[in-house]
C-alpha cells in the first residue's frame, strides 16, 4: 500500500458528501478531501493505486489524476484522455480526480507541475502522463499474467479487458488490480506511434459537462463546511495605498457580523455568519485610506510615461537581424506607426474566493492551514497559503475545486493570502472569503499596457528592407515575479516576436530587424491575462503589415505570403483561411450592408494561428462582425471539437477586449468597477466561427490562447478595408466609424 | 418566518429586508446552483424563473416576491437533467467552465416558453447573460436543437459520447 493510501485510510476517508441540492441540503464538504471520488461516495470500495496516475477500482472504473487544473478549457478531459490512449480502458468508465498539491509535496512531486496557464496543460505534461498510463498497463498486464502463468507478451488489453488467446482466459482490469498495485513499475516504457492512437484526437464530450447543466457542479463560491463563516474584503482602491482608519462600532450591532478584521496595511475585511451580511455590512463601514503617491496617477500620466519610452535610448533587445536602423535611414520610403493596448480585467465570471480553516495547538500556535479554492496552480497556492500562515508547505494542503472561469487571473494568490490572514483570526473555524464584483475589477491583475512604435524601410519595390518594433510598457514578470527577470529583461514580452521557439517565432523574413522593449511599469499591477503579450504583439505586427500593404499598394495576403515564405507553418494557416473566407473574392452582401475582409497571422504558445474576420460597418458607423475563419496547427490534437470550443471562446474573449474592453486609471484606481461600465461580447455580437483545424504532427502546442491573438488584428484590418479607418488603439467603442 | 415556495416547495426563511433572493436562495435555502455573477443584474448569472418569467434574483428583494409566487431555480428545471434544454446542452458540449450556465439555460428556458421557434435575432434579444469562456455559439446551437425536437445531430459537432452515442 503507498503512502498516499496510508494517509487515506489514515485520515479516516472522510470526503464529498454528495451534496442534494434539495432545500435543506446545502453541500457539505468535510475537513479532508485526500483524492474527491465518485466511486467512493457511492460506497465502492477503495481500491489501491495502481501507479500515481490511476487507480482501477473492482468495477472496472477507472481513476485518472489530473494535476492541472480544470477551468472550462477542457483539458480535464484531454489529459484523461492522453493517459487512457495508453492505460488501454474502457473510456465509458473513466472518472477523474484532483490529487493534492500538499500530496505531490510529499511524494517528491510525483505529478510534476500544477500550473494551468500559458496553454500549458498539454503541451507540456503529455508525455508523462501518457507514460502514467502505459506504466499502469503495463503493469496491469503483467499481474494477470502472473495470475494465468503466461508471458506477458502473449497477453492483450482492449477496453480493460485482458485476453490470453493461447488459453482462452480473459480477466479484467479491476480484477488485477489490487495486484498490479504490488508490481514494481517497469522502467522502460515505450509510448504508441500517433498513427496507431484510438482516443486521442476523437472529438469525445466533456468528462464534467452533466453537473454544470444542473446546477449540482461545485464551485469554490458554492462550497460550504459546517459552522463555516463568510467574509467581504474592501482593499484601498488605489494601488499602494493604506488603511488610515475604520470606525467597526459603526457596523458591530448589524445582524450576524462576528468582526471587523485589518488585513495587511491596505485592506479591510468583516466576518459575519453569511456573506450578504458581511457585505452588507462592509457597505456601511466607514473607512478612510491614506491613498498615498500614486493617487496622483491616471491614464494620461502612464501614457506619457510609455510614449517616453518610445523613441528611448535604452531598450532590451528581443530579436535581431542586420541592422534595422541604417536600413531604415538609408531606405528610399519609409512607413511608421504607434499603437497602444490598454488595461484589461480578467473578469473571471465566478469572482475570486477562498475557503480558509486554519487549525492550532497547544498554546495557541497555529499548526496547519487548509485551503478550498479554485486556483489554476495548486502548488503555488499551496506556497501563498503557507507562506501567509507562517507555516511550512508541509502543514497545509489546498484542495481545489474547479474554477469558475481563470483566464489567468487565478495563477497568483492574493485573494488566497488575504483569505488566509482572515481566518487566523478565527482558528479551527472555516472562513470563506468572497470578492464583490467591485472588489474583483478593482483589484485585478490587468492585462500589461504598452504602447509600440513601428518604423520600416521599404525599397522602391515596395519590399521590406528594414523593420524597428519598438515596445513601451508594462513587464508582467517585474510585477508578478521579478525574481525571473533576465538581467532585469521580461523574455516574456517577445512572445510571438521570437527568433525561433515555442512561444512564438516570427513568422516574417525581414533582412534587418530589431524588435526591442523599453520596460515602462506603472503602478497598476500587471498579470498574466489569456493570450499575455501575444495579444499586443499581434496587434502590432498585423495591423502594420496591413499598414504597409496599404501604403504600397500590394494586397496583405500577397504581402504576407511573400514576406512568410521561409516559414511554411505560418503560411499554412494563413492561407487556409484565405481560402476558406473566399479571399480575392467579394464576399456576399449581409442585409445590404457591404462585407469586407481583414487577415492576421501569429504563432504563439506552441501553435501556428490564422484568422480571417468579415465584418460590414454601416454609413452611422455601427460595426458588425459576421464571420471569422479561423485555423490552428497545434501540432497535436487531441480532442478536436474542444479545440473548436477553445477557438470559438477566443473570439469572445479577443472580441470583447478589442470592441469595449480597457481598464482606465483616474486618482490612481481603477475607474470601470462592474459589467456596467465594463461591457463584454454577449451574444447580439457574437460572429459565427469556422475553426479549422490541421495538426501537422510532431510537436504539442496549446490551443487555449494563441486564437485569441488574432481576434483583434482580423477585425482591425477588416474595419480598414471597409472604411478606410486605421483604428491604432483599442478598444473600439472609443472610436467613430461613421463614414465622414 | 417569511415562505418562499421554491420549485414547488414551501421554504420558510429569515433574512433581513432588502436581502436579495439570490442570497436567500444561495445561504439560507442552500441552493448554489444560481450564481452571484456583479450583483447588478448586468450578467444574468443569477437568472431564476418567477413565475415563468426569467429574473435576475441579484436585484429583486426576497421579501418583495409574493407568497404566492412560483420560483423555479436550476435544481428545480426539471426532475434529473432531463429538460429538452439541459438534454442538448449536454449533447453539445455547451459549458466551459459552468459557472454562467445555469442562468444561461434559465434564459434560455423562459425564452422557448415565449418563442417555441425563436429566431436568432430573438435568442439574441432573449439571451442577453454574459458568458466569458465564450459558449454562446453552442448555447444557441442548443436553444435551436432544443427548439427543433431535440436531435442534436443538426449540429453537426460530431460529439462522441462516453455511451457510444454520436451527437
Amino acid at each position: 500500500m503507498s503512502a498516499v493510501e496510508s494517509t487515506v485510510s489514515g485520515a479516516g476517508r472522510r470526503r464529498f458528501l454528495k451534496g442534494s441540492a434539495a432545500a435543506a441540503g446545502s453541500l457539505v464538504v468535510s475537513f479532508h478531501i485526500p483524492f474527491v471520488r465518485d466511486a467512493e461516495a457511492q460506497g465502492v470500495a477503495a481500491a489501491p493505486e495502481v501507479n500515481a496516475w490511476v487507480v482501477v477500482q473492482p468495477d472496472d472504473t477507472v481513476i485518472i489524476r489530473i494535476a492541472r487544473s480544470e477551468m472550462g478549457q477542457g483539458s480535464l478531459t484531454g489529459l484523461a484522455q492522453l493517459c487512457a490512449e495508453e492505460l488501454e480502458c474502457n473510456w465509458a468508465k473513466v472518472r477523474t480526480e484532483y490529487p493534492t498539491p500538499g500530496q505531490n509535496l510529499a511524494r517528491n512531486r510525483v505529478w510534476g507541475n500544477f500550473s494551468t496557464g500559458g496553454s500549458r496543460g498539454i503541451r507540456e505534461s503529455n508525455e508523462y502522463v501518457r507514460k502514467g498510463g502505459a506504466t499502469a498497463r503495463m503493469m496491469l498486464l503483467q499481474a494477470a499474467a502472473d495470475e494465468w502463468k503466461v508471458p506477458v507478451a502473449e497477453c492483450t488489453v482492449a477496453d480493460s479487458v485482458i485476453t490470453h488467446a493461447g488459453s482462452q482466459r480473459t480477466t479484467s482490469y479491476g480484477k488485477v488490480a489490487a495486484a498490479a498495485s504490488k508490481l514494481t513499475a517497469p522502467t522502460e516504457v515505450k509510448l504508441k506511434d500517433p498513427k496507431d492512437w484510438k482516443l486521442i484526437g476523437k472529438r469525445l464530450a466533456r468528462l464534467d459537462t452533466v453537473d454544470k447543466t444542473t446546477g449540482k457542479q461545485v464551485f469554490g463560491m458554492d462550497l460550504k463546511l459546517p459552522g463555516m463563516l463568510n467574509a467581504a474584503i474592501k482593499d484601498c482602491p488605489v494601488f499602494g495605498g493604506k488603511v488610515k482608519s475604520f470606525d467597526a462600532a459603526k457596523i458591530a450591532s448589524r445582524p450576524g457580523v462576528k468582526k471587523v478584521v485589518k488585513v495587511g496595511d491596505s485592506a479591510v475585511a468583516v466576518v459575519a455568519d453569511t456573506w450578504w451580511h458581511a457585505k452588507s455590512a462592509l457597505d456601511a463601514l466607514p473607512i478612510e485610506w491614506d491613498e498615498g503617491p500614486n493617487a496622483k496617477a491616471s491614464s494620461a500620466t502612464i501614457a506619457a510615461m510609455l510614449k517616453e519610452g518610445l523613441d528611448a535610448p535604452e531598450a532590451f533587445v528581443g530579436n535581431q537581424a542586420g541592422d534595422a536602423k541604417k536600413a531604415i535611414a538609408d531606405a528610399p520610403r519609409k512607413v511608421e506607426a504607434v499603437y497602444s493596448y490598454p488595461f484589461q480585467n480578467h473578469a473571471t465570471m465566478e469572482t475570486m474566493n477562498a475557503t480558509v480553516k486554519i487549525s492550532t495547538g497547544a498554546g495557541g500556535a497555529i499548526e496547519r492551514c487548509e485551503v478550498w479554492c479554485p486556483t489554476q496552480n495548486g502548488e503555488a497556492a499551496l506556497a501563498a497559503a503557507a507562506e501567509a500562515a507562517g507555516l511550512k508547505p508541509a502543514q497545509c494542503d489546498v484542495y481545489k475545486l474547479n474554477l469558475g472561469g481563470g483566464f489567468g487571473r487565478r495563477g497568483a494568490h492574493d485573494w488566497l493570502q488575504q483569505a488566509v490572514h482572515i481566518a487566523k483570526e478565527f482558528p479551527g473555524t472555516p472562513v470563506k472569503l468572497i470578492w464583490s464584483r467591485e472588489e474583483d475589477m478593482l483589484h485585478g491583475k490587468y492585462h500589461p499596457i504598452t504602447q509600440c512604435k513601428m518604423v520600416a524601410g521599404l525599397d522602391a519595390q515596395g519590399n521590406v528592407t528594414g523593420l524597428h518594433m519598438r515596445i513601451s510598457g508594462q513587464s508582467i514578470l517585474a510585477g508578478l515575479a521579478p525574481q525571473n527577470l533576465q538581467n532585469g529583461k521580461d523574455p516574456v514580452t517577445f512572445q510571438g516576436l521570437n527568433p525561433g521557439g515555442a512561444e512564438g517565432a516570427f513568422g516574417y523574413a525581414v533582412p534587418n530587424l530589431l524588435i526591442d522593449h523599453a520596460m515602462r511599469n506603472p503602478h497598476v499591477p500587471p498579470g498574466f491575462w489569456r493570450g499575455v503579450n501575444l495579444n499586443h504583439n499581434a496587434i502590432y505586427v498585423e495591423s502594420f503589415i496591413d499598414e504597409i500593404a496599404a501604403a504600397t499598394k500590394q494586397d496583405p495576403l500577397a504581402l504576407r505570403r511573400k514576406m512568410l515564405a521561409g516559414s511554411p507553418k505560418h503560411l499554412a494557416v494563413l492561407n487556409a483561411v484565405a481560402e476558406k473566407a473566399g479571399w480575392g473574392k467579394p464576399a456576399p452582401d449581409v442585409d445590404g450592408q457591404k462585407v469586407y475582409r481583414g487577415l492576421a497571422q501569429i504563432m504563439g504558445f506552441g501553435s501556428y494561428v490564422a484568422a480571417c474576420a468579415e465584418v460590414s460597418v454601416s454609413d452611422a458607423g455601427d460595426l458588425k462582425v459576421h464571420r471569422i475563419v479561423a485555423a490552428t496547427d497545434p501540432g497535436h490534437a487531441v480532442n478536436p471539437q474542444q479545440i473548436a470550443a477553445q477557438v470559438e471562446g477566443s473570439f469572445v474573449y479577443g472580441l470583447s477586449a478589442a470592441l469595449f474592453g480597457g481598464c482606465t486609471v483616474k486618482d490612481g484606481r481603477i475607474e470601470q468597477d462592474n459589467f456596467s461600465s465594463y461591457p463584454v461580447v454577449q451574444m447580439q455580437h457574437m460572429p459565427k466561427v469556422e475553426a479549422i483545424l490541421m495538426p501537422s504532427g510532431g510537436f504539442w502546442g496549446g490551443v487555449g490562447e494563441p486564437t485569441i491573438a488574432v481576434a483583434a488584428p482580423a477585425v482591425l484590418n477588416a474595419i480598414f478595408a471597409a472604411t478606410g479607418k486605421r483604428i491604432r488603439d483599442l478598444p473600439l467603442k472609443n472610436h467613430s466609424l461613421k463614414k465622414a | 418566518m417569511a415562505k418562499l415556495n421554491v420549485n414547488g416547495k414551501s421554504h420558510e426563511y429569515q433574512a433581513d429586508p432588502g436581502t436579495p433572493l439570490l442570497w436567500v436562495l444561495r445561504e439560507q435555502l442552500g441552493m448554489t446552483g444560481t450564481k452571484y455573477g456583479c450583483g447588478v443584474a448586468q450578467c444574468g448569472a443569477c437568472t431564476v424563473h418567477i413565475d415563468g418569467v426569467a429574473t435576475r434574483s441579484c436585484v429583486v428583494p426576497a421579501e418583495t416576491v409574493k407568497a404566492g409566487s412560483k420560483i423555479t431555480t436550476i435544481e428545480g428545471l426539471s426532475p434529473n437533467g432531463g429538460h429538452p434544454l439541459q438534454k442538448a446542452w449536454v449533447a453539445l458540449d455547451v459549458p466551459q467552465c459552468g459557472f454562467c450556465q445555469s442562468g444561461m439555460i434559465m434564459a434560455a428556458a423562459a425564452l422557448l416558453k415565449s418563442k417555441p421557434n425563436p429566431t436568432d435575432a430573438d435568442i439574441n434579444a432573449g439571451i442577453t447573460n454574459i458568458c466569458r469562456c465564450g459558449t454562446y455559439n453552442r448555447v444557441r446551437a442548443a436553444i435551436k436543437v432544443a427548439a427543433g425536437g431535440g436531435d442534436a445531430k443538426t449540429a453537426g459537432l460530431s460529439i462522441q459520447h462516453a455511451d457510444g452515442s454520436l451527437t
